[in-house]
């Protein structure tokens, strides 16, 4: 037996510490790990009717990964280039909307970390009771806020700043707004979590040499909240390229997100395979992404448990 | 010779609400000075040294550093560096970059900021540890490279808000030795903060003595020591027995003080409070444990005092006798050795006389709690 696991049965007995491994073993491989693998070897099958699973057609094959760079055999474009695009274009917009997140809550963070008094508690309050609404009447607040009749067209025309209302929806703005407004506390409270604990006197000391407030934060804020950061970008980077409600609701009819093709596959197309290796696609791409963009940051992976 | 840049502390009010951190304070600190505030925990001296540095404006009163007034000045424009209790260094910068961080900021190149961190870190008597991270040193020598990012910004004063107070006693004092000596050598003013009576004595040019908020008097150390202006002065800065009692009557620059146990004792009055003292008044008069010397058993006067002998101490060079004293306090005398014996006295009364020129009488008032 390895040596934690001996530590693990010493500290809390052998009944319940086989009970907790027992529950975190389930957890981890009965509803995370088998569903995955079951939707890995999908993505690799060929869609067939019930009857014929199993059969002799039931065979591997790559033809869904090929669909989603090809297109449909004998299809008239060399490319499929109307699925690439969306997949390209829901990257881009999952790591703008990564940053424009963090641009938004580090200075959000900061103040909150190193402001001592009971507002922050409020504050603080006030961040987290709107997650008490569910997902879908959130978007559909934003929708009410940004449509073409809706209550900040109207200021805005009232102003005199637009002649005629702008149309946010169909110019993605809504969605970007959405998206960032759900992760928001994804990104605030890593990076207020490390922030915290930074030795004020260390700004005040950086102050004191002379240091700009840029320059403070340059060198001394933001490499100490480094953990932070990555976290919280890695999480809502994640959790904005697989997002469904908020592009649903607040996309443009011509804008789709990578996951509306998934859903279409399972849902309106009944093609399970196909939708599995899209969706196999997705999250092996983002993976890939954060790690590589955490080599370039110097981020170790147990800097992100922080 | 202009000897550096001074600070002066003119009428200064510091309030956190109702609650008052500094009252009234004038302190006038020369340049080149090693100036030490010195008071318990709690009495406003870090209080005065972020209004130095600027990260707190005086809510009334004035800070002027080189007879320029600071209001409206923010620390990073003022000349002066502060040195953190808990040091400050950065913990993910290097021992090299930590001291230089002062030249970073003003865009010296990387060439020639190695070149100072390394005159710095020999300086320092760390040379060749610039690679490291702070958490690698001890914490004497994280204590030396605060001190020399500090003077990497070659400030015109440097503040130092109790920089000793985290070391063992061992380091503390060799700190002690060797700050003084970098002050000397660099020639600026230092201001040193501390609660510490030895510190302040060893290291100070003139000491500011601290009591919740206000200055009790400011003096260099032989003054604070001998000549105390306050009954808070004297009993905080060195060991100090009290005598209560009423002036009973003022003769010249001496009071005779009937005292609560010890008879009619003479004692000379404090410099700050010739003149101010007359009969009737409540007093106290301080004598040191030094200031005693063996007196033939039973000889009475206004210069002898006779008590009963607790306890004893043998510290090699000398003797501490403890005898009983007012209020339950005991009573500390020490005698130097001379190859005498005391072991017979312990329960029998023992007669003392002292220099009446030792012994400082002072308007009664309030004692350092240790
Ligand atoms: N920012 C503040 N707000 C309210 N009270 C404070 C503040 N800073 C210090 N004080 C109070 O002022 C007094 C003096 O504090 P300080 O100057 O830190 O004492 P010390 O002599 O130990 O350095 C203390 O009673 C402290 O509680
Ligand atoms: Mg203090």
């Amino acid at each position: 037996m390895p040596r934690f696991l001996k530590e693990f049965f010493d500290r809390n007995g052998l009944g319940i510490g086989s009970l907790m491994l027992g529950l975190v073993l389930f957890w981890t491989i009965g509803l995370i790990i088998l569903p995955q693998l079951s939707m890995l070897d999908f993505s690799f099958r060929p869609n067939l009717p019930p009857p014929e699973i199993g059969g002799p057609k039931d065979v591997y094959t790559m033809e869904n990964y090929k669909y989603l760079v090809f297109g449909p055999e004998g299809g008239s474009q060399d490319y499929n280039a109307v699925d690439l695009k969306v997949f390209y274009r829901t990257l881009v917009a999952a790591i703008f909307v990564t940053i424009f997140n963090l641009i938004l809550c580090y200075p959000i963070a900061y103040y909150l970390a190193q402001t001592k008094g009971n507002h922050i508690r409020i504050f603080a309050l006030m961040l987290i009771i709107p997650y008490w609404i569910n997902e879908i009447l959130r978007a559909f607040a934003l929708r009410i806020i940004f449509g073409e009749t809706g209550v900040l067209n109207n200021l805005l025309v009232a102003a005199g700043i637009f002649d005629t209302p702008f149309d946010f929806v169909r110019n993605d703005i809504a969605l970007y707004a959405g998206l960032g407004y759900a992760y928001i506390l994804l990104m605030i409270f890593p990076i207020y979590n490390v922030i915290e604990s930074l030795d004020r006197n260390q700004i005040e000391a950086a102050r004191d040499m002379g240091a700009s407030w840029p320059m403070i934060h340059r060198r001394v804020v933001i490499p100490y909240a480094k953990p932070g950061i990555s976290s919280g970008c890695t999480m809502v980077f994640m959790l904005s390229a697989g997002a469904l409600a908020a592009p649903q609701i607040l996309g443009g009819p011509s804008s789709l997100w990578f996951t509306q093709l998934i859903y279409q596959q399972f849902n309106d197309n009944s093609d399970w395979p196909q939708g599995a290796a899209y969706a196999v696609v997705l999250l092996v791409t983002c993976i890939l992404l954060v790690l590589a963009l955490m080599r370039v940051f110097k981020v170790n992976m147990g800097d992100i448990g922080k | 010779m202009s000897a550096g840049v001074g600070v002066d502390l003119e009428n200064l009010w510091i309030r956190f609400g109702d609650f008052v951190a500094v009252r009234d304070a004038n302190v006038h600190i020369k340049g080149g000075d090693f100036f030490s505030f010195l008071g318990p925990s709690g009495c406003g001296k870090t209080t005065i040294l972020r209004a130095v540095s600027g990260f707190l404006d005086p809510s009334e009163g004035q800070v002027l550093i080189g007879g320029n007034d600071m209001k409206g000045i923010g620390p990073n424009k003022r000349p002066t560096a502060l040195i953190f209790q808990n040091l400050a260094l950065f913990p993910l910068m290097k021992v090299w970059e930590n001291i230089t961080f002062s030249m970073e900021i003003k865009g010296a190149s990387a060439k020639e900021r190695r070149k100072r961190a390394d005159e710095l870190l020999d300086m320092i008597a760390l040379p060749g540890q610039g690679d490291k991270l702070p958490s690698e040193l001890s914490g004497g020598q994280r204590q030396r490279v605060a001190i020399a990012r500090a003077l990497c910004a070659e400030p015109d004063v440097l503040l130092l808000d109790e920089p000793l107070s985290a070391l063992d006693l061992k380091l503390r004092q060799h700190m002690r030795t060797e700050l003084r000596e970098i002050q000397q050598r660099v020639g600026i003013t230092f201001i040193y903060i501390t609660h510490d009576q030895g510190e302040a004595l060893t290291m100070s040019d003139n000491i500011a003595v601290m009591r919740a908020g206000v200055i009790d008097q400011i003096g260099d150390g032989k003054t604070i020591y001998n000549d105390p202006s306050t009954a808070f002065a004297a009993s905080f800065v060195g060991e100090n027995n009290v005598f209560r009692g009423t002036v009973k009557q003022v003769q010249g620059d001496k009071a005779l003080i009937a005292t609560n146990r010890s008879g009619d004792l003479l004692a000379r009055i404090s410099t700050a409070n010739q003149g101010k003292m007359k009969a009737g008044d409540d007093a106290m008069m301080f004598i040191r444990p030094e200031a005693f010397a063996l007196a033939p058993a039973g000889t009475q006067g206004d210069h002898f005092v006779t008590a009963t002998v607790t306890n004893e101490e043998f510290e090699g060079n000398s003797f501490n006798i403890f005898m009983e004293g007012e209020g339950g306090k005991e009573m500390k005398v020490s005698l130097p050795n001379l190859g005498q014996s005391f072991d017979s006295h312990k329960g029998q009364p023992m007669t003392l006389q002292y220099d009446v020129q030792n012994a400082v009488a002072l308007p009664a008032g309030d004692l350092a709690t240790e």
